[in-house]
């Protein structure tokens, strides 16, 4: 089952007089449980593709569609419940709320898509515990370190249950660490909840943990191929679940 | 507590000097509105009240043709025996008739035409300021006494001084002619030379001789114990005197229609004064709340993302308002109410005052008059101001694009 659709879209900027292109007919399908990782450098559009997957800018033309849903179709009020409701999204800056605790801050979305208080702080308890931050969830985000913010955005993300999760660059505040540490923990969630992963980076350690990577340069997709190293990665996750 | 509420509460002391400058506005413009507000409703108060026992007293009970049509036929009969019936039912003293009509008064020099108010001495002293700004002399002792009370003009006019004789003319309510001589017994300064020159008193049994007025008088002027309980006096004399169809109970308003204008003039120029101090401190709400969305900005993208609409995130902005103008409402008002209770116990005067108070037999010092409305009439503005000035910043927030608003530094 396909999880994104993505037709022919195309997305320009205006930067003063000159005309940027950020998407050029870019065609893709990602399938449900993928993990999928975007690459190139900077200015080739991954983030822009990202951006449009996940509703938050709108292409100029072309088809989206996230599971069965037109998204493109979409309007602000109905694009926000979608996000709410069905993608999880991890910053390159982790964007946490500073004035909320971790566990305010996972119970928070919780908490604006209605939830009791009571399921809110049980499934909060237990996102953080298996993100491995049990015992810091009456931290604020300046009392933890950048690879703990990561984990609290990671639970964030995860903690409405969505079937998709968008990632920009979610290593690029990381020590190395940190960085597989996370990205074991992706890797964990994409195959214990069957949740797609769409990972915008151009960190080498990163796209090592995907299923498939797609090269992107100029707004256009130029190299789209399994990951044949990934399975390495799933092992040495295995293993240490063992 | 809810997650909004907390939001705004901790959003709140990220700058705690800001909201503090903020909050302290507020408090100082609620502290200061609930101060003036309460001396402003006291000075009114004492304004009438002052005016209104000068003379005319709370309300009066007259002809009901008397008050468009003041002449001296338009009065009623046994009005003696009414006004004590009147005093016996209210329990109060504070209730005199009077006559009134107008003479020729003339000495063995001089003519001028006056205003002749017959009084019950006993009584009259309770409703009036007069008989206190007596300064020569003294007041009557006796109903019939053919006596006269004269004012300082009037008596430098005529040339007159206490123990002299005075013969008045002019025309009884029958039309017949009324010529009286009367002895100057006391001379008063009201301070207020048309007072001073046009107007004297006489005791109220020989002005009804002396007019032809029979048991008969103009009205009874009625004094409540203090102003908010004018009403219902008003109603209490309007139930004794229900029988008596010729007779209307009057109030001070209808009696004194200038004096609630000049309020309501005074009133309005101070509103003025205080709609821009409000405005102010909608301003600094305005500024305050504008510059904490903009320093968020990607705070509110990032919420914007994860699927919060921007409705919720305006309402935290409001939220955190309310919160502001809630603090400053209630430090302001206990403060400003506290202020104002302290000043309405002690009053408070000004250079100048009691020298001026003394000289029209007036109170010297001023009292605040502290109520729920003056507790809450200004500081209710001032918040619902603050309200008002948060929506812009939380309307901009409906403009915010998430992707545009997390790149904000």
């Amino acid at each position: 089952m396909n999880a994104i659709v993505c037709k022919d879209l195309c997305k320009t900027f205006k930067q003063g007089e000159e005309i940027i292109t950020g998407l050029n007919n870019v065609s893709i399908i990602i399938e449900k449980g993928d993990f999928v990782c975007l690459s190139g450098p900077s200015g080739s559009g991954k983030t822009t593709l990202l951006n449009a997957i996940g509703g938050l800018d709108t292409p100029d033309s072309g088809e989206i569609s996230i599971g069965d849903i037109r998204i493109d179709k979409l309007g602000k009020g109905a694009l926000a419940d979608m996000r709410l409701h069905n993608i999880g999204f991890v910053f390159q800056a982790y964007n946490l709320i500073p004035v909320l605790t971790a566990r305010e801050n996972v119970e928070f979305v919780m908490q604006v898509s209605g939830m009791s208080a009571a399921e809110r702080s049980q499934k909060s308890h237990a996102i953080l515990k298996e993100v491995g931050l049990e015992g810091m969830e009456d931290r604020r985000p300046a009392q933890l370190s950048g690879g703990q913010q990561q984990r609290v955005a990671v639970a964030r993300a995860i903690v409405s249950q969505p079937t998709l999760i968008l990632a920009d660059e979610p290593t690029a505040n990381l020590d190395s660490v940190a960085s597989s540490q996370l990205m074991d923990l992706f890797t964990q969630l994409n195959r214990h909840h069957h949740i797609t992963f769409v990972i915008a980076t151009h960190d080498i350690r990163v796209m090592k943990y995907a299923k498939r990577l797609i090269g992107m340069e100029d707004g256009k997709i130029i190299s789209d191929q399994i990951n044949n190293d990934q399975t390495i990665n799933v092992q040495t996750v295995n293993n240490k679940a063992q | 507590m809810n997650i909004t509420l907390r939001m705004a509460w901790r959003n709140l002391w990220r700058h705690k000097r800001r909201t503090w400058l903020t909050v302290g506005a507020m408090i100082f413009s609620n502290l200061l509105l609930v101060f003036l507000i309460s001396l402003q409703f006291g000075s009114y108060r004492m304004m009438i009240d002052n005016t209104l026992r000068s003379y005319t007293g709370h309300m009066q009970v007259q002809n009901k043709t008397y008050n468009d049509d003041p002449k001296i036929r338009n009065s009623f009969a046994a009005i003696i025996p009414l006004a004590d019936e009147i005093r016996h039912q209210l329990g109060t003293d504070s209730v005199a008739a009077r006559g009134v009509a107008f003479a020729m008064t003339s000495s063995k020099q001089r003519s001028y035409g006056l205003q002749i108010i017959g009084v019950e001495p006993d009584f009259e002293t309770r409703v009036s300021t007069l008989p206190g700004l007596i300064n020569k002399g003294h007041y009557f002792t006796d109903i019939n006494a053919e006596e006269i009370i004269i004012g300082s003009v009037l008596a430098r006019n005529l040339r007159v001084d206490i123990g002299d004789e005075l013969t008045l003319l002019g025309s009884g309510r029958d039309g017949s002619f009324a010529a009286g001589i009367v002895i100057v017994t006391a001379i008063f300064e009201s301070g207020v030379a048309d007072i001073d020159r046009s107007m004297a008193q006489v005791p109220l049994g020989y002005f009804q001789s002396l007019f032809s007025m029979g048991d008969g008088g103009h009205n009874i002027v009625i004094n409540a114990e203090d102003l908010p309980l004018v009403p219902l006096v008003q109603q209490n004399v309007n139930d004794i005197v229900h029988q008596r169809k010729e007779l209307a109970v009057l109030g001070w308003n209808k009696l004194q229609p200038g004096l609630k204008q000049a309020i309501q003039a005074d009133m309005a120029s101070a509103w003025f004064m205080y709609a821009v101090l409000i405005v102010l401190v909608a301003f600094s709400v305005l500024n305050t709340q504008l510059m904490s969305v903009l320093e968020r900005t990607r705070e509110f993208g990032t919420m914007m993302a994860l699927g919060v609409k921007p409705i919720r995130l305006g309402s935290l902005v409001i939220t955190e308002t309310f919160i502001m103008s809630s603090l400053g409402l209630a430090i302001g008002a206990v403060l400003g109410s506290a202020l104002a209770y302290y000043l309405s116990i002690v009053g408070f005067s000004y250079p100048g005052m009691e020298e001026m108070a003394g000289k029209f037999n007036l109170p010297d010092r001023m009292y605040p008059s502290l109520s729920p409305l003056s507790i809450f009439l200004g500081p209710g503005i001032v918040f619902f101001c603050s309200l008002l000035a948060s929506i812009y910043p939380a309307l901009r927030l409906f403009f915010l694009q998430p992707v545009s608003a997390m790149k904000a530094v």
